[in-house]
């Protein structure tokens, strides 16, 4: 299966990544051939498989409903390239 | 042509745990922004999520209460999408596979038969923060406090057919899960959301119109408001010849109208997928009954109760069940009265209702109790006070003045019952009125009723009532 | 003392023969000698690495030292430290300094260790060369015109030029067995959930697994002792007793059946990389245990499905570096969208934004059915070949990589050959299986290394089958010349 420039870009816009349009054919190429890797999987039949989305089959431990976190915002805040009056900021969002 | 209505209900409440759903980081509402927002609820990088017990009992339990099937394996599932106040950029939700599945609740919009309406699924996920739009020098600025608080979001069939049985389930909804105790209802906090999709059909067809999905109805007016704005938005757009769209529409409530949200150039494609960071949740059949045996008196169950226990009529009942606070008050303030539970029931739905709502109080600030209200009302079962003489009890009482005894006490309202006394004021009464005795022994019945406003004017409204009517009756023969 | 095992340094700290504050110095000389050349480290911790083994020396003074207090290792920069620069070898965590410490190297630090420094990788551990890290390749000590192997290059780099005597590694498709094999040295990918991720920075959840990186099973034992363990901050570690790993190292193996899956003997593997594990197997056959071919069918599946799993979860795991509350931010965004797209498409490097747009497909409207679900459907097929292949053998044998190391730049600009060079390794994350590579041999001066797959939660068996091994021959001891 071969992918064309549209799906790289569409792509890119979900995954909210900046392309250089140079780059579009070359990742054309990379994500074509990846693909090509990918469709052996069209080999086998799985009709009757159950999916297998974790290597062990066991269940989700559930924690006890308890405040164990302090605040930490000035540490935390530390990290970020822009903050004001606690809040991160980012370009203003029109709703 | 004559259009059918068609509404179903998405109704996001935040349940009342004290951690997050994934987090150690308290959901106190109200902190200063982004202190309680720990490094989960941060989406930094190397953290991971657990999930929170309570959470999935409170889930589990609402999934009971609405006779639903609380699924012994459900899945949680990213849903991807980037925006400011979802941290990881992906919101972990149930998809394919929720907690709750299929269930129903009875409705009733006041004068109409009563409907059910189904319950698609219930589904547990994690809240976003919120971007604050005022202006940072034209930036806008994040609070992730609420990122993690947890979700359970009840989704309706598209059962209902007026923006009236939509508020009907809403407030439905609403009231169940304060019963429950899963979630404290606030919806000026934001703890008890709806979306709504509305889309309208000509009657008699079977195939669904195209919906707009409403955001932003945070208060019953609202729902009904938005809908009915919706309704006719897109009769208006069909009968010019127009096409609904299918979008998210966001309601104004300043200007009382939905405005299509401007989607950005991309079409939403969430890519759900199961969050390889947690596990199945499992439920057996023990816990799911363990559950079961946890569940309070419903809300339907203790209408019926109300009827046969107390001799209440089917619309008081439904009143005073409409919330488990008033619930538990009337039936406090009933055991303690005694006698004449109908009598409570119009106190608390007449006098109290209507002296909370004058404040704009809740039930719950009621400055007079379950307790005070319940002990004067056995005052006048007990016939210490007339009911007249009781709404002054009540406004004393309301004014932090006592108990009922300590008022008729300190004001001295306690009712007359001694005949010897009543028989004196009648007798003079009488012989100061020979004019209106004459009239009424010639047949004009209707002058009882002035004579007995004698008797009480004498006694400023503490004579017996109903010895009153006997002694005079025996007089006036 | 700088190419002794950490069971033989943890005797030297124990006798007095040596003190922590000089085993650390010695290595921190070596690492800043050496390290211009090789780039195995990102961040050395000098500073920290001396005050810790301070206070390791007054433990051993004291007498209440634990088997490991005072031994220096290093760190895959994967691993959260708190207050030490944590990149993921990423322009996108240039900046980040771990507000925390992860659990793994939490324990390991309890535990009186001393860390030297951060290792270098392939950016956000997406690779098999260690070229793709922001901070430039890593060089192989054997022939520093080659690759290492990856993701955890900079781990097996220091450790096989004697500038660390252990390091922590994470695995995902081979990443901890594939450097180690070509870089001569033991590693061990434990089975899935049973060491902590919380604080490892994720790559594919449901894959990645931490575990060291050690000259012998001697000493990975004694890393395992501390790494493993149930952790209550991660969902999927899994609660179980933890065996104390160095006890049955020296049990006997006369009997135990060895499984040779012929899928892994197959044209791709290079003869003469075959020949040094056929001799490999003959000794095991010596030491009495019994030699059994196999099928796992499914085999040439495996790297199919990796790049369909892998970069589905790899996507949305790397969603939350988006420039706003941490990492990397573009200058002057214009608007939201500005600000995400520029700062993720600077922030990250090519393969990294490959594997993200993979991943975005699969997973987009329209595709999951053909190549998620198909891809979840035959991770259990490979699964299951794996637990009908257990049912007759008690470990699985083979070649850990086809080739020796290649070269630097061999196979940069094709990722689909590099992908392939995973072969004999992704099956077992796939499964979630324990695995290790142990020093086998040589071909022309490069060290070859053989594949141990155990049943779950096995890892004592393979370390015990490594051991025995390891005592009758000295691959594992061997060290490129120039760094003896």
């Amino acid at each position: 299966m071969s992918v064309d420039q549209s799906d790289i870009t569409k792509v890119a816009l979900l995954a909210r990544l900046k392309i250089d349009e140079a780059d579009v054919p070359q990742y054309v190429e990379n994500l074509s051939n990846i693909l090509d890797l990918v469709e052996q999987m069209g080999e086998v039949d799985t009709d009757n498989v159950v999916p297998m989305a974790h290597p062990l089959d066991a269940a989700q431990r559930l924690r006890v409903d308890e405040v164990t976190e302090t605040d930490q915002r000035d540490r935390f805040q530390a990290l970020a390239p822009q903050v004001e009056a606690g809040l991160y900021l980012v370009p203003k969002v029109i709703e | 042509m004559e259009w059918e209505i068609v509404i179903g209900l998405e109704i996001h409440t935040q349940l009342a745990t004290k951690s997050k759903i994934f987090s150690g980081a308290s959901t106190a509402y109200g902190a200063a922004p982004n202190t309680q927002a720990c490094a989960v609820d941060l989406g930094l990088p190397g953290v991971l999520p657990v999930l929170n017990r309570e959470a999935v009992r409170m889930a589990a339990k609402f999934g009971l209460a609405v006779g639903a099937r609380v699924s012994p394996r459900s899945v949680f599932a990213r849903k991807n999408y980037f925006y400011p106040d979802l941290p990881k950029g992906y919101q972990i939700s149930q998809f394919e596979l929720p907690v709750v599945e299929g269930g129903q609740l009875e409705i009733q919009v006041e004068g109409e038969a009563a409907r059910v309406i189904g319950i698609t699924r219930a589904h547990l996920e994690e809240d976003a923060g919120k971007s604050l739009h005022e202006d940072f020098h034209g930036s806008t600025g994040v609070d992730l406090n609420r990122a993690g608080t947890p979700l359970l979001e009840i989704v309706s069939e598209p059962d209902m057919r007026s923006a009236k049985e939509a508020v009907a389930y809403m407030k439905k909804i609403h009231s169940l899960v304060q019963y429950l105790e899963i979630c404290d209802g606030n919806m000026q906090e934001g703890s008890f959301r709806c979306d709504a999709n509305v889309s309208i059909r000509p009657k008699g067809q079977e195939a669904l119109g195209t919906r707009s999905e409403l955001k932003n109805l945070n208060s019953f007016r609202f729902v009904e408001r938005a809908i009915n704005f919706e309704v006719e938005r897109q009769i208006d757009v069909i009968e010019g010849g127009g096409k609904v769209v299918q979008e998210t529409r966001l309601y104004d409530s300043d200007k009382d109208e939905t405005r299509s949200m401007r989607s950005k150039e991309e079409a939403f494609d969430y890519r759900y997928f199961p969050d390889p960071d947690l596990l199945p949740l499992e439920l057996d059949e023990a816990y799911i009954e363990a559950v079961r045996k946890t569940l309070p008196e419903l809300p339907d169950e203790k209408k019926a109760r109300f009827i046969s226990e107390f001799g209440l009529a089917e619309y008081e009942a439904g009143v005073l069940t409409a919330s488990r606070e008033l619930a538990d008050y009337f039936e406090v303030a009933a055991r303690i009265a005694g006698d004449d539970a109908k009598r409570t029931a119009n106190w608390v739905m007449g006098d109290l209702l209507g002296a909370l709502n004058k404040e704009g109080k809740e039930i719950g600030e009621s400055p007079v109790s379950a307790e005070l209200l319940g002990g004067m009302l056995q005052r006048i079962n007990d016939n210490t006070i007339s009911g007249k003489i009781a709404k002054q009890v009540f406004e004393c009482m309301w004014n932090g003045e006592g108990d009922a005894d300590t008022v008729i006490e300190q004001k001295g309202l306690k009712q007359v019952t001694d005949s010897g006394a009543i028989e004196k004021i009648i007798d003079e009464i009488i012989a100061n009125n020979p004019q209106q005795l004459e009239q009424y022994r010639a047949g004009k019945d209707k002058l009882f009723g002035f004579f007995v406003g004698q008797v009480m004017k004498e006694t400023e409204g503490k004579a017996n009532p109903a010895q009153v009517n006997a002694l005079l009756k025996q007089k006036l023969a | 003392m700088h190419t002794k095992t950490i069971a033989q340094l943890s005797a030297a700290l124990r006798s007095g023969e040596v003190s922590s504050v000089e085993l650390t110095s010695l290595f921190l000389d070596r690492i800043k000698q050496h390290n211009p050349a090789l780039n195995c480290f990102i961040s050395i911790t000098e500073e920290q690495a001396l005050a810790a083994a301070a206070a390791a020396d007054r433990c051993l003074k004291a007498g209440d030292a634990a088997p490991l207090t005072g031994v220096p290792i290093a760190h895959k920069d994967i691993f959260c430290t708190q207050g030490v620069k944590t990149t993921c070898a990423s322009k996108m965590l240039d900046n980040f300094i771990a507000p925390y410490e992860s659990t793994c190297t939490a324990r390991i630090a309890e535990a009186g260790a001393v860390m030297l420094g951060k290792t270098n990788m392939d950016e956000f551990a997406m690779g098999s060369s260690n070229e793709t890290s922001y901070y430039g390749a890593v060089k192989n000590p054997w022939d520093q015109a080659r690759v290492p192997g990856g993701s955890s290059g900079g781990s097996v780099s220091a450790v096989a030029a004697r500038l660390a005597p252990a390091a922590t590694g994470t695995d995902t498709g081979g990443s901890i067995r594939q450097p180690a094999a070509l870089c001569g040295l033991t590693g061990l990918k434990p089975t899935y959930g049973r060491v902590s991720r919380f604080g490892m920075i994720a790559f594919a959840s449901s894959l990645d697994q931490a575990g060291p990186i050690t000259y012998s099973a001697e000493d990975a034992a004694l890393l395992m002792n501390l790494m493993a363990g149930f952790d209550e901050r991660d969902s999927t570690s899994v609660e179980r007793e933890v065996p104390d790993y160095s006890a049955g190292l020296d049990n006997g193996i006369e009997g135990l059946k060895i499984g040779l899956p012929k899928e892994y003997f197959d044209e791709g593997l290079d003869d003469n990389v075959a020949r040094v594990i056929d001799a490999a197997i003959k000794e095991y056959e010596a030491l009495g245990a019994i030699i059994k071919e196999i099928s796992l069918p499914n085999t040439g599946l495996a790297v199919p499905t990796y790049y369909v799993v892998a970069p589905a979860e790899c996507s949305t795991n790397l969603s939350r570096f988006d420039g706003v509350r941490f990492g990397h931010r573009c200058e002057d965004p214009e608007d939201l969208f500005d600000l995400y797209t520029r700062s993720r498409g600077e922030g990250f490097g090519a393969e990294v934004k490959r594997r993200i747009m993979i991943g975005t497909y699969v997973l987009s409207a329209g595709y999951y059915d053909a190549y998620y679900l198909k891809a979840q459907k035959i991770r259990r097929l490979i699964s299951d070949d794996f637990r009908a292949a257990f049912e007759t053998v008690d470990v699985i044998m083979g070649p850990t990589t086809p080739t020796t190391a290649f070269k630097l730049g061999e196979k940069a600009d094709d990722p689909v050959t590099m992908y392939l060079s995973d072969i004999y390794t992704i099956a077992v994350n796939m499964a979630g299986l324990p695995a290790a590579s142990i020093p086998a041999g040589f071909v022309d001066g490069l060290p070859v290394g053989l594949q141990l797959i155990g049943n779950y939660f096995e890892e004592s068996h393979l370390l015990n089958m490594a051991h025995k091994y390891q005592q009758v021959t000295d691959w594992h001891l061997q060290m490129p010349k120039e760094f003896q």
